[in-house]
């Protein structure tokens, strides 16, 4: 697998030399490679959004590197603006950042600022719209005037016309009602499918990064104490618990049950891996 | 990014016989100090308050080093009285003719006199915000301007305007930085271009953040009123002000420095 963005010996400390000095990232080293579907996790305060804003250069290392694609993007302040285009970022809450008219202007903003024909734009514009499913009568409306989770998919819309080739999100589905974060989930895997791009979820929820992702990173008080795929992560049950993440339901119940000195496979986190694991462990199928 | 360098007047928590002093007092004592600073007219006085002001500065335990990057805001300002003072302050010694300008040793010394006196007395204001939380701030001047009230001026309701007003301060320059950075993202360009082009990029800043400015003030309303705000009558404190032995030595020793710097103006010191 191939490098798209590392980090190396990332550390980020904000307000340096005030008494509210703090550090929320030590010497990470990160990575994430080309087309994968990444996700964080971690705790309120764990340095998850810290972490993300450096990879697209909004936020500058204290110390480290952040390279995409091999380069250091600080070397060359053309090379950051690009990156900024080539990592999409969507922000926590990001409806809070619509400001334009009407949707469709709302969601030209970011490829406007690419400097893209109109024709391009207006393509983009209706294939993001479609993508996040909103509807074409929609565009016309004052994005102040939609419900919370249209403006969430509109402000979501506004970084996928920019057809990132890394798309990072921050929590996309904080607030939502379940249906609401079912239909957000399935536009990111439908972005993830259709552009082969990289995907980046930030999340609190295990449940949710379990179902979706290929690869997870975990984020503990500025550092990455583990990563790998959720079923690896998730056998590290109790130090999750400890860091105040919790593991998915099955996986609790399973290891539970091995601590009890069932002699059973404690890497399960969806129900239909729990039942062949019971199955397997009763010597049927 | 640049944003967060702004400490103009942020608090700066500590437990130094400053921080710990009656609000009413310091500001009594910030005024006196400042016409302290007026009336002082030599090199022997500005000396005397200066020794004061840094003295305090030491007790108050605030790093230097905030205290010189507060005044990087006004850094044009003070450039800005120097040229003036040294170009029109007019003299019989000339040091230096040149075209239409002449600076004249007269001029020198208000110049260096104004700057001076400039950053003391900014100086002197950074060191009561810094050492003093924004809530008892705005309790010592609703406490020092409570005679008003007789004459129907809402003392109160200004100070507790003034009172929100400086608690959001940190919570609109983390909003704007927030909003920024989410532009930012998309592509915005907040530093290059034109000044028209600047100003247009503005745009998508502003828009969102007196919306959601908007938003909060209309949630902290609905939240005061649930929690049966109605305005200063009849409204009782957490935190009484009471004046202790330091405050009113402070405040006698304040008055004292003042009349004495004017008594040594008369004598032309
Ligand atoms: N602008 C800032 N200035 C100062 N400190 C900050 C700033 N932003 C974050 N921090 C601090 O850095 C640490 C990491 O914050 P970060 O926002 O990265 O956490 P997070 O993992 O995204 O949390 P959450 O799940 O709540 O979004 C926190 O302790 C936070 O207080
Ligand atoms: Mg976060």
């Amino acid at each position: 697998m191939q490098p798209i963005i590392e980090t190396k010996q990332l550390t980020h400390i904000y307000s340096e030399g005030t008494p509210f000095q703090r550090a929320a990232l030590n010497a990470v080293d990160f990575t994430a490679y080309r087309g994968e579907y990444l996700g964080i996790i971690g705790h309120t305060g764990s340095g998850k959004s810290t972490l993300i804003q450096h990879l697209n250069g909004l936020l500058k290392p204290t110390s480290g590197q952040v390279l995409y694609e091999g380069q250091d993007i600080w070397s060359d302040p053309k090379l950051t603006r690009q990156t900024r285009f080539n990592v999409g970022l969507v922000f926590q809450y990001p409806e809070y950042q619509l400001f334009e008219e009407t949707v469709y202007k709302d969601i030209a903003f970011g490829p406007g600022n690419m400097g893209l024909a109109a024709d391009e734009i207006d393509a983009r514009v209706r294939r993001a719209a479609a993508f996040v499913g909103l509807k074409e009568d929609l565009l016309d409306k004052s994005p102040f005037e939609l419900s919370g989770g249209q403006k969430r998919r509109v402000a979501i819309a506004g970084v996928i016309a920019m057809e990132p080739k890394v798309l990072i999100l921050d929590e996309p589905t904080a607030g939502l009602d379940p249906v609401g974060v079912e239909s957000v989930l399935s536009n990111i895997r439908d972005y993830h499918l259709a552009h082969n791009a990289t995907i980046i979820l930030v999340s609190h929820s295990m449940e949710e990064v379990a179902r979706s992702v290929d690869r997870l990173v975990v984020v503990n008080d500025g550092s990455i104490p583990f990563q790998g795929t959720p079923a690896q992560v998730f056998r590290h049950g109790q130090e999750l618990e400890d860091m105040g993440l919790g593991v998915p339901q099955m996986t609790r119940v399973f290891n539970r049950l091995r601590a009890m000195g069932a002699n059973i496979d404690g890497s399960v986190y969806t129900v239909e891996q729990a039942r062949a694991a019971i199955l397997r462990a009763k010597g049927v199928g | 990014m640049a944003l967060k360098d702004i400490t103009l007047g942020q608090f700066f928590p500590g437990n130094s016989p400053l921080h710990r002093m009656d609000p009413r007092t310091k500001l009594i004592g910030i005024v006196l100090y400042i016409v302290a600073l007026f009336l002082a007219k030599s090199v022997l006085t500005y000396g005397i308050l200066f020794a004061l002001l840094a003295t305090l500065i030491a007790i108050s335990r605030v790093p230097l080093k905030s205290i010189l990057r507060g005044m990087k805001p006004v850094v044009f300002i003070l450039i800005f009285t120097a040229i003036l003072n040294l170009l029109y302050t007019p003299g019989e010694t000339v040091l230096l003719k040149w075209w239409i300008l002449t600076v004249t040793l007269e001029g020198v010394r208000t110049a260096i006199f104004m700057v001076v006196r400039i950053m003391m007395l900014i100086t002197a204001t950074f060191l009561l915000t810094y050492t003093t939380s924004p809530i008892l701030l705005t309790d010592g001047i609703e406490n020092l301007l409570g005679p008003l009230k007789r004459i129907r001026v809402p003392v109160h309701e200004l100070a507790m305007m003034m009172s929100i007003a400086l608690r959001f301060i940190p919570t609109l320059i983390e909003e704007t930085d927030k909003i920024m950075s989410a532009q930012r993202a998309r592509g915005a360009d907040f530093e290059s271009g034109s000044l028209l082009r600047r100003a247009k990029a503005l745009v998508p800043l502003l828009v969102p953040l007196f919306i959601s400015a908007f938003r909060r003030a209309d949630e902290l309303a609905v939240a005061m009123e649930c929690r049966c705000y109605h305005g200063g009558e009849g409204r009782t404190r957490l935190r009484r002000l009471t004046y202790r032995a330091l405050d009113r030595v402070t405040i006698a020793a304040a008055l004292f420095l003042c009349a004495g710097i004017f008594v040594l103006g008369r004598f032309g010191l």
